[in-house]
């Protein structure tokens, strides 16, 4: 029959659609800040290694991004000093020691806590967590990296509990009856049993987390700050990539370099995205291996 | 009954070791409750001191009145009604092109080079940053397509974003109908496409709704993707005007408006932002709710 032949043809397409969406975000992200990589004003060295970034400077324009990835990966590094314990210890709780019913409570909640949209988690940190910030520590401002490693150390956690959980439960059953019969508490069977099986799937919900917390936009928008400079301690004001893509685009200039520089810092953001779920998924591949 | 010695008490007391293991295991147990439990307080924590600090403005008139005074005061229509058409839009078109896509890598797909790729392409989409998107959004939508600032360009963003995720769900919802439905099917002499449409859509169409819905909710939420293709600060529409906004024209969106109000606009009233807040939250997390409310119920009568 055409008509179904025709269909399966429909079918195939909308399957490898998907790969021609991600070729086209790059493509067109790239097509964009292409022209500025032949512009004499721009330098790719000056780009990663520069911690200068002065795009609307009249006679001293720098585009350096140092500042802004040790903004990114500073504040990504905090959230998950706070985010993986939490989120680990919550898998684990949730796999291993609860009951069914409240095993099926809390992961409603922490599906509700994942769709809390990241412009209200902004709002938060702007304007509940900076008062609490100014009045417990010594910062002068509550908009700096701690504020922003909160607020993305909540948002990761759903995250990791979820994928941990996950993991937790693909480690068979075998395992744990056996360690329970040499006569391990669960305690023990978690950290000499559990752990070391699932350690794969634990590092992949990390680093899901990691890519969510490094791609998140508006919270760290509206609750890092906004000082472009590499941070002295963790009540610094930072700005991040994406904080920086967001807060300026809107008024840099179509077309000029300005814009093809948030545009190429664009690129470095996809690339890095790119590369940590890259890593996550040859991670959780190499689980369904074995 | 002679005495133990050193373990004291009876023979089938506990010994020190089998004590000591009992209060380490009791530590872990409740350290890893409290690890669960610090998880909940924030949603509770955050929704309540929200609602104390909107208490003020809220009210039902506030979703239905517009933004008056240059934004200070009044309510939130233009952008509610905007955040509405640009989740339906994105939806109306992510939903069939993700189904479809699920199809293919569930029913048709052979595990080779190229279902892997697309499967990679797949978890790949779901991790690019938003505001990544928002350029890509700018640069195919609003200049390269010709769309402008606008609903279409927005809410193709949007859908670009929505897909994989919609990918990802239908898949699971595909993969829960057992594989003997499909063969008994083909038995009798069905094609491919038949089992599918007579058998495994009908039978998974629940499933493949939920993770739709809960899409909606996403979609509500977002902000970096609309804030450069079509989302505005302000549009002045009619209190209550449902068919206010035309795919070519800009709008308003609850997302874009809770940042606006929160950060750009001065002198507003204290309880107006955090109102707006409530709002956008409030549907987003009652959309998910129901959702999930949905998804419970379908599996309390799954047959098999």
């Amino acid at each position: 029959m055409i008509g179904e032949k025709l269909l399966e043809l429909v079918i195939r397409f909308s399957g490898i659609s998907a790969i021609l969406f991600v070729l086209a975000i790059f493509l067109f992200v790239f097509r964009e800040a292409l022209p500025v990589l032949t512009s004499e004003k721009f330098s790719v060295i000056q780009f990663f290694t520069s911690i200068e970034w002065y795009p609307t400077s009249v006679n001293n324009v720098r585009y350096g991004t140092l500042a802004l990835i040790a903004g990114t990966f500073s504040v990504t590094l905090l959230a998950m000093a706070f985010a993986v314990p939490l989120g680990l210890g919550g898998a684990i709780f949730l796999s291993e020691f609860c009951g069914p019913k409240l095993r099926e409570t809390l992961k409603i909640v922490i599906e509700l806590l994942a769709a809390i949209p990241s412009v209200v988690w902004g709002f938060i940190g702007l304007t509940v967590m900076s008062r609490i910030i100014v009045k417990y520590t010594s910062a002068p401002v509550g908009v700096n990296m701690l504020n922003g490693a909160i607020i993305l150390a909540l948002m990761a956690v759903p995250i990791i509990v979820s994928i941990g959980e996950d993991a937790l439960k693909a480690v068979p059953d075998a395992y744990r009856e056996a360690g329970q019969a040499l006569g391990a508490t669960k305690w023990q069977l978690v950290y000499r049993v559990l752990l070391p099986a699932a350690k794969n799937g634990l590092l992949a919900a990390v680093l899901l987390g990691v890519g969510r917390a490094v791609g998140e936009t508006m919270a760290v928008l509206m609750a890092t700050g906004h000082a472009v400079h590499i941070p002295h301690g963790i009540l610094d004001s930072i700005r991040t990539l994406t904080a920086n893509i967001a807060a300026e685009l809107g008024e840099a200039p179509v077309g000029s370099e300005h814009y093809r520089v948030l545009f190429l810092t664009g690129v470095l953001l996809f690339t890095i995205t790119f590369l940590v779920n890259l890593g996550a998924d040859l991670v959780i591949r190499g689980v369904r291996r074995k | 009954m002679p005495d133990t010695g050193k373990t004291g008490g009876s023979r089938f007391s506990k010994t020190e070791f089998a004590e000591r293991k009992e209060r380490v295991q009791n530590l872990a147990r409740w350290l890893f409750f409290a690890m669960a439990i610090a998880m909940i307080i924030p949603l509770l924590a955050i929704v309540a001191y929200l609602l104390v600090k909107a208490w003020p403005s809220l009210s039902l008139e506030f979703v239905l009145d517009v933004p008056r005074k240059g934004m200070t005061e009044g309510g939130v229509w233009p952008a509610f009604v905007g955040t509405v058409y640009l989740v339906f839009i994105s939806l109306a078109v992510a939903t069939p092109i993700g189904v479809l896509a699920a199809v293919y890598l569930n029913e048709y797909a052979k595990d080779n080079w190229l279902n892997r790729t697309i499967n990679l392409a797949v978890i790949n989409l779901a991790g690019v940053p938003s505001i990544v998107h928002a350029l890509f959004g700018l640069g195919a939508f609003v200049y390269a397509a010709r769309f402008g600032y606008s609903i279409l360009s927005a809410s193709l963003t949007l859908a670009i974003m929505t897909l994989p995720v919609i990918i990802a769900s239908t898949r699971e919802a595909l993969a829960s109908v057992p594989m003997a439905f499909r063969e008994a099917c083909w038995n009798v002499g069905a094609t491919r496409w038949q089992t599918i449409r007579s058998i495994v859509l009908p039978n998974s169409t629940s499933g493949i709704l939920t993770g739709v819905i809960l899409q909606v909710s996403r979609a509500a939420g977002e902000t970096a993707p609309i804030m450069f293709t079509g989302a505005v600060f302000y549009k002045a529409i009619e209190r209550g005007d449902i068919f206010a906004y035309r795919l070519n024209e800009q709008c308003m969106a609850l997302s874009m408006h809770l940042y606006t109000m929160a950060t750009q606009v001065p002198n507003v009233d204290e309880s107006v932002p955090y109102a707006t807040a409530i709002v956008l939250l409030g549907s987003v997390l009652l959309v998910n709710a129901s959702a999930i409310a949905f998804r419970a119920w379908l599996r309390s009568r799954k047959k098999w």
